[in-house]
């Protein structure tokens, strides 16, 4: 066993009205990957944060090097060796990629100009170590999203790094991607650096890492070796029981065509899109991120405008509608991005539920405010969201709960069509079970449900039907015994070979 | 226990500044907090108010609005200029339709075009003082029959005790108020201020939103301007000048965040009546009027970093 690099001590964190982290203990050994796992709200970032300088704790102690560690800020965190790579990244698109790697470190010369030279170098040389195919002179947002993470891991090359945290690095990654990063961690592992992983993805904490430490409410409820455990004891570990399926499928009983979509078709976005989904159906609709899917949907709810296309809903031609209209023939679109398309952060749970809804919770204008919480209340519990009251901001919850609201704003309206972008992306596993029973109880209902996802498991799992989409065509369509991992993954990367072929 | 205080001040530092501001001045000028004093801020600060009531509603959609100064000065030319004409009924018609004639195009110039509020509005301030200019030749205008017209009730009058023009910035203060907390389109203008693209996917026309808002914010200087030319009886050219500033400032003391989707009118009501104490209680301490535009920089910045300080939990960035 070899000596800690990193060792917290009895950590405590409060924000108002919650305890983040309670009386926290763990440690980073050099050379080994830590998961840290444990739901949405469970103290990880937080946790990470007071790690990497942006939170100062309350109590207790943080060890590094065998010496107490305080630090000023993140960047006294990265001088010092201590590297927190973000989920959303956090880097400057239009700075090189040698400025990018050196952001706020900056070497200058006696007259405040910028060592360009040096700079450069030491890039250059942080670069190849890790093996990236571009120079350190590229703009960095003409990269792609795994090049710049590269970027970032860069740093830890640069600063000499001795531990480095992975905030959900494979949120935006395609499958190749991943396992080029997965080859980065194990480089650093092997030149001893410490790593905490954070994920939500099990098969890569249980493929990556060594240790896995799962955090519940801001308290530690164990660490144990990868080896010997497995992802039922982790799950119970994180919520306190065990889930016996993870995907629940409605039962195949469909009704009539709720909507057809012909020949859609945005340049530069989607080509020729045709597909149609019936009551009490649940149809997947699965591609990389990038393939047009989001877009695809926005489109028809009317957020975007189509070059050409027809629209039949319940069977009729319309014309297309504007979000409004759409909303009001009994359409619903959870969006992608729950913070920047699905609430209103500052408001509270309430006032959120109604907004799309306006006209139907007020009377000449006035809001019904009996009517509005009798609705918020019932929806509040059928999802049973956590909140202190109707009016706390939206922006304090934990991301399950909200995007629970989110699902309660468009479930309210009873629509007759649901589409889910991307429902359970960063959220935790209690709450992804839950959405994935919901999907099931909506479509057994009567309601038609489209679900888009990035996931492979999940699209399979909750869907009757699944159509593949890549680079802006829906390239293939799988049902029953077809529908398999293999399937999909054949029919998006075979739209993708040409271009990735040496 | 030190924490405690330090925690009130955070939140309630403006007020308290305030108070002491209050209770300094009445001790050094007796006249400061007699009824008849206060009556005479009050009638001062309702002009100012009753647009910075409009400019809420702008400001809560996350935008501004910088043309209300000049649109003052143009209004009350009108209205007082075309009482001379058409008289005081047709007068007063006239000149709301102009303002939220003027309104609706900076609203569709933002709202629909899309355009900088920030630039569209400091040229629609422009735009406005040339327009001015253009209407009255350079010339002053005055009403002609000034003793014998009812139109002075709005700016001279008093109602149960009250002078017109602050019953007219309380009931336009109320209304508005009443607009924002209790009806569907205050709520789409806290949803569209606080996040634009999410109440778009909520099937909120975010355009017809923003329009509306300097709509109002058109009609409410108008209804300023009504009082402004009922109280001087006349207009110079100038008459609004620096009004927009004196307007933001207040609706910025009172805590409605530039950024959009926080704030209220009672918080403007409450910001613009605190500008006119102090500006009515550095001129009783013998200051030179000139000084108030000095003491709006600083306030602007105080309450701008009080309201960062607490929101980041640091008082530097």
């Amino acid at each position: 066993m070899s000596q800690a690099i990193l060792k917290v001590e009895g950590i405590t964190k409060t924000f108002p009205g919650v305890k983040a982290l309670d009386n926290v203990s763990f440690d980073i050994r050099p050379g080994e990957v830590h998961a840290l796992v444990g739901e949405n709200g469970a103290g990880k970032s937080t946790l990470m944060k007071t790690l990497a300088g942006l939170h100062r704790c309350d109590g207790g102690e943080i060890f590094y090097q065998g010496a107490p560690l305080s630090l000023s800020g993140p960047l006294d965190a990265r001088r010092k060796g201590i590297l927190l790579i973000h989920q959303e990244l956090s880097l400057s698109p239009e700075l090189s990629v040698a400025e990018n790697i050196y952001l706020g470190a900056w070497q200058t010369n006696r007259f405040g100009m910028l060592k360009k030279r040096e700079l450069r170098r030491n890039a250059t040389t942080a670069l190849e170590a890790l093996g990236c195919g571009f120079g350190p002179d590229v703009r960095l947002g003409t990269l792609s999203v795994a090049m710049q993470q590269m970027v970032e891991i860069a740093r830890a090359e640069a600063f000499s790094a001795n531990v480095v945290i992975f905030d959900e690095p494979t949120a935006s990654l395609t499958d190749s991607e991943k396992d080029q990063l997965f080859q980065t961690i194990r480089g650093l592992k092997a030149r001893g650096v410490g790593i905490v992983y954070i994920s939500h993805k099990m098969d890569e904490i249980f493929d990556i890492t060594d240790r896995i430490t799962v955090l519940r409410d801001g308290q530690v409820q164990g660490t144990v070796d990868t080896a010997d455990t497995d992802l039922n004891q982790i799950t119970r570990m994180m919520i306190g029981r065990t889930l016996d399926a993870y995907f629940v499928k409605a039962k195949a009983e469909f009704g009539d065509e709720v909507l057809r979509v012909e020949g859609l078709s945005k340049r530069g976005l989607f080509s020729d899109a045709s597909f149609s989904v019936r009551q009490g159906e649940v149809l997947g609709l699965y591609g990389l991120v990038g393939a047009g899917r989001s877009e695809l949907v926005e489109t028809v709810f009317g957020v975007r405008r189509a070059d050409a296309g027809r629209l039949f809903w319940k069977g009729r031609e319309i014309d297309w509608p504007t979000p409004r209209q759409s909303i009001d023939m009994g359409m619903a679109l959870v969006p992608e991005s729950r913070k920047e398309q699905g609430l209103v952060l500052m408001m509270g749970g309430r006032e959120n539920t109604s907004l799309p809804h306006l006209r139907r919770f007020s009377d000449l204008t006035v809001m019904n405010r009996a009517r509005e919480m009798a609705v918020y209340e019932k929806y509040r519990s059928a999802l049973s969201i956590k909140t202190t009251g109707p009016d706390q901001a939206v922006s304090q919850l934990s991301g399950g709960n909200q995007q629970k609201f989110v699902l309660a704003k468009w479930l309210c309206a009873e629509p007759g069509l649901i589409i889910l972008d991307e429902p359970t992306r960063g959220i935790d596993v209690g709450s992804k079970s839950a959405i994935h029973e919901l999907i099931a109880d909506l479509a057994e209902q009567g309601l038609a449900v489209i679900v888009i996802s990035s996931e492979m498991p999940e699209v399979l799992g909750v869907s009757h039907r699944v159509l593949a989409m890549s680079e802006g065509s829906i390239v293939a369509e799988f049902k029953g015994d077809a529908m398999t991992e293999e399937h999909l993954i054949d029919s998006v990367s075979h739209a993708r070979e040409p271009v990735a072929a040496e | 226990m030190e924490q405690r205080v330090g925690s009130v001040l955070r939140r309630h530092g403006l007020i308290i500044a305030f108070l002491v501001f209050l209770v300094g001045v009445a001790v050094n000028a007796s006249a400061f907090l007699t009824p008849g004093n206060i009556m005479d801020v009050l009638r001062q600060v309702s002009i100012t108010g009753l647009m910075a009531v409009g400019v809420t509603f702008v400001v809560l959609t996350g935008r501004l609005d910088l043309s209300v100064g000049s649109l003052l000065t143009l209004l009350t030319v009108i209205v007082v200029d075309q009482h001379n004409v058409v008289g005081p009924f047709p007068a007063i018609m006239m000149t709301l339709l102009a303002g939220a004639c003027i309104g609706a195009f900076n609203g569709v110039l933002v709202g629909f075009v899309g355009l900088n509020a920030l630039i569209v509005t400091l040229a629609m301030l422009s735009f406005l003082q040339g327009l001015v200019l253009f209407y009255s030749g350079g010339s002053n205008v005055n009403v002609e029959n000034a003793q014998a017209t009812w139109f002075a009730v709005f700016g001279r009058g008093t109602f149960l005790g009250l002078p017109v023009p602050v019953v007219i910035f309380l009931l336009g203060a109320l209304i508005a108020g009443l607009v924002l907390q209790f009806t569907s389109f205050g709520r789409k203008v806290y949803g569209v201020g606080g996040n634009e693209t999410a109440s778009i996917f909520s099937g909120i026309d975010a355009r017809w939103t923003v329009f509306w808002t300097y709509v109002i914010s058109g009609l409410a200087t108008g209804v300023a301007a009504i009082v402004m030319g009922s109280r001087v009886m006349g207009a110079q050219n100038t008459i609004g000048q620096g009004y927009e500033l004196t307007v933001l400032a207040g609706i910025i003391l009172g805590g409605t965040s530039l950024l959009g989707g926080s704030g209220s009118i009672w918080r403007t009501v409450i910001g613009i009546s605190m500008l006119g104490f102090i500006q009515n209680g550095l001129l009783l301490l013998g200051f030179p009027y000139y000084v108030q535009w000095l003491v709006t920089w600083v306030i602007i910045i105080i309450a701008v970093w009080i309201d960062l300080g607490a929101k980041r939990g640091r008082i530097f960035a």
